[in-house]
C-alpha cells in the first residue's frame, strides 16, 4: 500500500493530481490511500484512489506503519515520520512562486535532505510517475533500517543542560542568559 | 537553579509537532505541560507514558491558525495567555509556529526563560518567526549549522 499524505494545512493539488493519472495508469496495484486535506476532497476529488480530508494522530500513525511506500509533499513531518519508521518516501516540494506555501523552504527541504536513504525527490509532477516507478522497482533495496526516534543525543544534552542549570555549552564556551561568555573548566 | 524547571512545549500540529516530539529527552523526568492544536495527540501522549510507566504529562489545545485569519489568532493568542497564566512554566520551549511565537513573547513578559527552535524545515533562511523573536529569546537556535551566527541564532544540533 503508497500512503499519500500532504499535510493537514492545505491542498496539494499537483500531487494529488499526478498520483490520480499514475493510478489511472498503473490500475489497482499498488494500493493508494490519501489523507488529501477536506478542502482537497471538496476541490477535486481523487477518481483513481480512496482518500480521505485528515486524520487523527493515531490513524495517520497507523497508515503510515502499514505502508510499503510513503509519497508526501517535502514536509519535515512527513520526512521524519518516514525515516524514524524506516518506510521509503518520495516527496515533491511545494513551491512559493504557485502559492502552495509561503515560501520555498519545502524545495530547500528536499534540497538538503534528498540525498538521505530512502529519500526520492519528485521535482515537480512530470517527473512523479518516473520516480514513483522507479522507487517501486527497487523498494526491497530501500527499506532502511529506521532513524533514530529521537533527536541527535548532543542536542538533548545541551538542551537539557540548559533547562537546568541556564547555561549551554557550545565549542567549549558556555554562555549564561545575559550572552556573557565563560570558558568550561 | 535549585529546583527542576516547569516546561511548557508547545508547537501547531504536523512537522512541527513531530520535531517536538522528537526532542523529548531533553526534558524526561521534568514537569511538563505540552500544548497544541491537534487535541488527538493527547491519545498518543498518553500511550506513550503509560508504556514508559511515566505519569501522563500536562496538555492543552490551542486553536489553529494561519497567519491570514486574524480571528483565529486572536483567539489563539488569548487561550495561550490564558494559559501561561494558569501554568507559570518556568521555561517555554518550542519549535514554531504562531502558537510558539506568541508563547515565547508572552511567557518573556511573565519570568519565564525562553527557547525557540527554528524548524528543520528552514534549511537556507529562518522561518519569518524565527527571524522576528531573536532579540525576544533567551536561547536562539537553528537547526542547520551554516545558519548559525556569533550573534546567534546558535547551533547546538538537529532533530535528525
Amino acid at each position: 500500500m503508497i500512503f499519500l499524505t500532504i499535510g493537514s494545512h492545505e491542498p496539494f493539488e499537483r500531487l494529488i493530481k499526478a498520483v490520480d493519472e499514475w493510478c489511472a495508469q498503473n490500475g489497482a496495484t499498488p494500493e493508494v490511500f490519501g489523507q488529501i486535506t477536506d478542502q482537497g476532497i471538496a476541490d477535486h476529488p481523487p477518481q483513481h484512489f480512496e482518500a480521505v480530508g485528515k486524520m487523527s494522530p493515531r490513524e495517520y500513525d497507523q497508515k503510515f506503519s502499514q505502508a510499503d511506500l510513503i509519497v508526501s509533499h517535502a514536509g519535515m513531518g512527513s520526512i521524519l515520520t518516514a525515516l524514524s519508521k524506516g518506510k521509503p518516501i518520495v516527496v515533491m516540494p511545494r513551491r512559493g512562486h504557485l502559492r502552495e506555501t509561503r515560501n520555498d523552504h519545502q524545495y530547500t527541504t528536499a534540497k538538503h535532505l534528498g540525498d538521505r536513504p530512502g529519500v526520492f525527490v519528485a521535482e515537480d509532477e512530470t517527473q512523479l510517475a518516473d520516480v514513483l516507478d522507479r522507487t517501486l522497482a527497487t523498494l526491497e533495496q530501500c527499506r532502511n533500517a529506521p532513524v533514530s526516534q529521537v533527536a541527535q543525543p548532543q542536542f538533548t544534552a545541551a538542551l537539557r543542560s540548559y533547562l537546568l542549570t541556564n547555561t549551554f555549552a557550545r565549542d567549549g564556551v558556555s554562555r549564561g542568559q545575559n550572552g556573557e561568555e565563560s570558558f568550561e573548566i | 537553579m535549585s529546583k527542576t524547571p516547569h516546561v511548557m512545549a508547545i508547537s501547531s500540529a504536523g512537522g512541527h509537532w513531530v520535531q517536538l516530539m522528537r526532542l523529548r529527552p531533553a526534558w524526561s523526568g521534568m514537569r511538563v505541560t505540552y500544548v497544541t492544536t491537534d487535541p488527538g495527540s493527547e491519545e498518543v501522549l498518553r500511550q506513550d507514558a503509560t508504556e514508559a510507566g511515566e505519569a501522563a504529562p500536562g496538555f492543552a489545545t490551542v486553536a489553529e491558525a494561519n497567519r491570514w485569519q486574524k480571528l483565529r489568532l486572536i483567539k489563539q493568542l488569548s487561550q495561550i495567555t490564558f494559559l501561561l497564566l494558569r501554568y507559570r512554566p518556568d521555561v517555554v520551549v518550542s519549535t514554531g509556529a504562531a502558537p510558539g511565537y506568541f508563547a515565547l513573547r508572552i511567557g518573556r513578559l511573565l519570568g519565564a526563560r525562553t527557547i525557540w527552535i527554528d524548524s528543520m524545515a528552514n534549511a537556507e533562511e529562518l522561518s519569518l518567526s524565527g527571524q522576528k523573536i531573536g532579540k525576544h529569546v533567551d536561547l536562539w537556535l537553528t537547526q542547520w549549522e551554516h545558519l548559525a551566527r556569533p550573534e546567534g541564532p546558535f547551533y547546538l544540533g538537529a532533530v535528525l
